[in-house]
């Protein structure tokens, strides 16, 4: 069980640590505590129920966040084998905070590329906390041009607070980079499914998201901006972050309703940290169905499908 | 005391009594004060220090296109504020004084028109709309553009002047960077040419879709150009920014521009381009 938890979860966490306790007592052989147990199972069940049916918007973007949720490379190990990672744009650098290479899914080769945030402080500053350089999306846009070359489907894990801000960035032209990636992958003929598994910060995450299906984890969020952005910028005020997160509707559900996406993927109850293997093999199910549907489809259908798919997007009235 | 002291500032008087508003215009470059007429004679360049200003959507148009052969398209489109935005204040109120102090019915103006006698479709950003933020309306329009443009065999010109995609429409904003950039593809299919100009400033959203994608990018002398813009970068790093960053000579430098064309120029360097890149264009879109 992992250390870190959120406010909401606190009281959930500390449930459970007596229920731990009381099954450590009855195990010592003196009382018997079996319907303590299981009433303290069901108190937890209906709390576990409660607190996560009514989440907030910023909740979720919170659980998008967790410091405990599973990343790129924990989908990856479970979900798909024989995962051999390449590296580099041939350009400049590696950009670690995009992951990839090539996998197999049910023995069939797959092209899978992640944004990975990093799991200890050490990781985080090697991936800069899932923030891309430009060489990022290069050795991506490079790796999809093999999956390309080798009629391969590819699978893109989104999850990153957004395109890397800063002076390296710029320089090498972070918006070209993003920009070069959006018209190529709505050119590609090979079956592309992209999956927001966490945050779905802006234009950084929607340079991997141009697929012909889009879906999302039950407790990702997809935005145009963070709610702390949209605070500062249009409340001028840091402490508006929930009412921003309300305002951007960027939870699954919302996304889902707004017709942006395809699928939502049901987590487990409290969430993909609570059961992250249970998670990926959920998440492996749903995808595998999206690829058998778009294998049917030919190299062009694909190629005009995902292009109709981005074409009707954003509601207007004439 | 000195025999030129004044009392209670007088300046503002004096200056509003030989000064009716309007008439002059103080640069944003060099502090001088120019007569407003001249300044929109010369499409609002400083004629001292060369400054551009932002320069209006319907200016643009006039700037660059042949005198009477603009047809705006699709200026009845109207966002339908999906998400209910509301902020300090309500997303439909702002889209309102927008159109008010703008005079456009969106943050981008296009059409179809002949530049030096070869006919292009335009689209012109105006940043006075909501700063010239990309909703799905000006999604919408680009690519109806760009569609027109392939349908009839023409070249697409881009003029942006935007802070990025709106935040009122949220993720539907954010898909329009896609939905703008897959229609561009489809123009290089069909080989035809697609311009993008970019004035100050151009940034976030916008930036990192179709204005990179152009076959040729142009910028105007100095314009702010970028993905994060000075003060995000500033909050992450905590450094000050050197001087010209993100500015159309750095990219020019660091090879993200083909070149930096001063306003008055702009019309015949596209037009020149457009002949070399028109391979694919029929006669009736060429000048007679």
């Amino acid at each position: 069980m992992a250390e870190s938890f959120l406010e909401f979860e606190k009281k959930i966490i500390e449930m459970e640590k007596k229920l731990e306790e009381l099954r450590a007592l009855g195990k010592q052989g003196d009382a018997d505590f079996s319907s303590e147990v299981k009433k303290m199972q069901k108190k937890i069940g209906r709390l576990r129920h409660d607190t996560f049916k009514g989440l907030s918007r910023w909740e979720k973007t919170q659980m998008a966040r967790h410091p405990a949720r599973p990343y790129a490379y924990d989908y990856i190990s479970e979900m798909l084998s024989d995962f051999v990672e390449i590296h580099g744009d041939r350009c400049f650098g590696d950009g670690p905070s995009i992951v990839g290479g090539f996998a197999s899914l049910d023995d069939k080769p797959v092209l899978v590329i992640g944004q990975q945030k990093g799991r200890d402080t050490k990781e985080k500053m090697y991936r800069n906390f899932g923030m891309a350089h430009p060489e990022g999306y290069r050795k991506a846009l490079r790796m999809m041009r093999l999956a390309e070359k080798f009629k391969t489907p590819i699978i893109t894990l989104l999850d990153t607070p957004g395109a890397y801000p800063g002076i390296g960035a710029e320089e090498r032209g972070q918006a070209e980079a993003i920009a070069r990636s959006l018209i190529e992958m709505a050119s590609f003929k090979v079956p592309i499914i992209c999956v927001v598994i966490g945050e779905g910060g802006s234009g950084g995450a929607l340079a991997l998201g141009v697929g012909n299906r889009i879906l999302m984890m039950e407790y990702a969020v997809y935005s145009v901006i963070s709610p702390e952005g949209c605070a500062a910028i249009l409340w001028k005020d840091q402490s508006k972050i929930t009412e921003a997160a309300e305002a951007l509707s960027l939870t699954s559900e919302d996304l889902l309703k707004q017709g942006l996406i395809d699928e939502v993927v049901k987590e487990p109850l409290g969430g993909a940290h609570r059961s992250p293997k249970e998670t990926a093999h959920i998440l492996r199910r749903v995808i595998r169905r999206h690829l058998a549907e778009l294998t049917e489809m030919t190299p062009e259908e694909l190629k005009v499908d995902r292009r109709a798919k981005f074409r009707q997007m954003g509601p207007f009235t004439q | 005391m000195s025999w030129f002291s004044r009392g209670k500032s007088p300046i503002g008087k004096i200056g509003k009594r030989i000064f009716p508003e309007g008439v002059f215009i103080k640069c944003e470059g060099c502090g001088d004060t120019i007569y407003s007429s001249d300044f929109e004679k010369d499409f609002r360049v400083c004629a001292k220090c060369g400054k551009h200003h932002v320069l209006p959507a319907y200016r643009r148009i006039e700037l660059l296109l042949d005198e009477g052969t603009f047809e705006e398209k699709d200026e009845n489109l109207q966002s339908t504020d999906p998400l209910k935005f509301r902020d300090t204040k309500k997303y439909r109120d702002r889209l309102k004084s927008a159109e008010r102090a703008s005079g456009t019915s969106e943050a981008v103006v296009c059409g179809s028109g002949k530049m030096n006698g070869w006919a292009v479709e335009l689209c012109a950003f105006e940043f006075a709309f909501m700063g010239g933020s990309m909703g799905s309306v000006a999604g919408e329009k680009m690519v109806r553009a760009i569609e027109r443009a392939v349908e009839r065999k023409c070249p697409v010109v881009i003029v942006a002047c935007s802070g990025g995609a709106r935040m009122q429409e949220g993720t539907n904003s954010l898909m329009q960077m896609a939905k703008t950039s897959a229609s561009l593809a489809l123009l290089g299919e069909a080989g035809l040419p697609f311009i993008s100009v970019l004035t100050h400033p151009t940034t976030g959203g916008v930036t990192a879709s179709f204005a990179m994608l152009g076959d040729v990018i142009i910028a105007e002398p100095e314009a702010l150009i970028c993905f994060a813009g000075p003060r995000v970068i500033e909050q992450t790093i905590r450094q000050t920014l050197p001087e010209g960053f993100q500015r159309s000579e750095f990219l020019l430098d660091h090879g993200f521009l083909d070149m930096i064309t001063p306003r008055a120029e702009l019309k015949s360097t596209i037009s020149s381009l457009i002949k070399h890149m028109s391979t694919a264009i029929p006669l009736e879109n060429r000048p007679s």
